[in-house]
């Protein structure tokens, strides 16, 4: 990873559809000001909202760091939710696990890894049943 | 098209964002799901949907839509469009149906 230069730390309540993406919003509202093109700021902020809305969905919330260095933007997003049991089958377009609840407010369309994926330039996913997920994204500048 | 043409056409409320009534419109993208927005929106179309709540307006905000069309006279609660405001989003809303509100649009010249 090359050497940040702005670092940005947040926690996402669980459960909280009110609140969800303000993490994203405030990171996709800095990179703007930082003049980086918005081609860069729109994926990032796509692909760490899905993040945040999944941790809000599935995992009780969590935490987001976000590294902004000169050649990319490293999301790392952490939580100490169920793990994922099947991540081939979450990479898949149109499979979820999300509740009706959830669906009622537009999402669980089991698009949010594929999205994570479509929009970075590499995922990595650590999971462990019952004892949680950490999803990094990386999002080069160059 | 412009946003306040648009406004006429659907018999709309403008519930935020007048500044922005003279923004041009080319594409329209109709959806109640929001992850398909989010996988799919290319450009900066307006958004017509009868979801109501802020997760609309953040996905708008992601994907650089500036203005949101509610419809089936649905009307998003006061945090949303103050969420909206602070994102500097203009927000409509129609008693018109969804297949009501595409059709019209396209017959004045919007594309998808």
């Amino acid at each position: 990873m090359d050497d940040a230069v702005l670092s940005l730390k947040y926690h996402v309540s669980p459960d909280d559809f009110k609140t969800a993406g303000e993490a994203s919003s405030d990171v996709k509202n800095k990179l703007k000001k930082m003049g980086l093109s918005p081609e860069i700021v729109r994926r990032v902020a796509i692909s760490m909202y899905e993040g945040e809305i999944n941790m809000v969905i599935h995992a009780y919330g969590g935490e987001i760091s976000v590294d902004i260095g000169m050649e990319a933007v490293t999301i790392v997003l952490k939580d100490k939710g169920p793990g994922i049991k099947d991540i081939d089958k979450a990479m898949e377009a149109g499979y979820s696990t999300a509740s009706e609840r959830v669906r009622s407010m537009g999402f669980g369309a089991g698009m949010g890894l594929p999205n994570m994926k479509k929009y970075s330039d590499e995922m990595k996913i650590d999971t462990t049943i019952g004892v949680g997920t950490t999803v990094t994204l990386i999002i080069r500048l160059c | 098209m412009q946003l306040r043409d648009i406004a006429e056409l659907l018999n709309a409320a403008l519930l935020c964002g007048e500044e922005l009534l003279d923004k041009d419109v080319g594409t329209v993208y109709a959806s109640d799901l929001m992850s398909d927005v989010l996988s799919q929106v290319k450009g900066h179309p307006l958004l017509v949907t009868g979801l109501c709540n802020t997760q609309v307006v953040r996905t708008a905000e992601m994907v650089d839509i500036f203005c949101v069309l509610f419809v089936r006279g649905k009307k998003p609660d006061a945090h949303t469009v103050e969420l909206a405001r602070d994102g500097m989003l203009c927000l409509m809303a129609t008693d018109k149906t969804m297949f009501e509100v595409c059709g019209i649009l396209y017959e004045n010249g919007c594309d998808g």
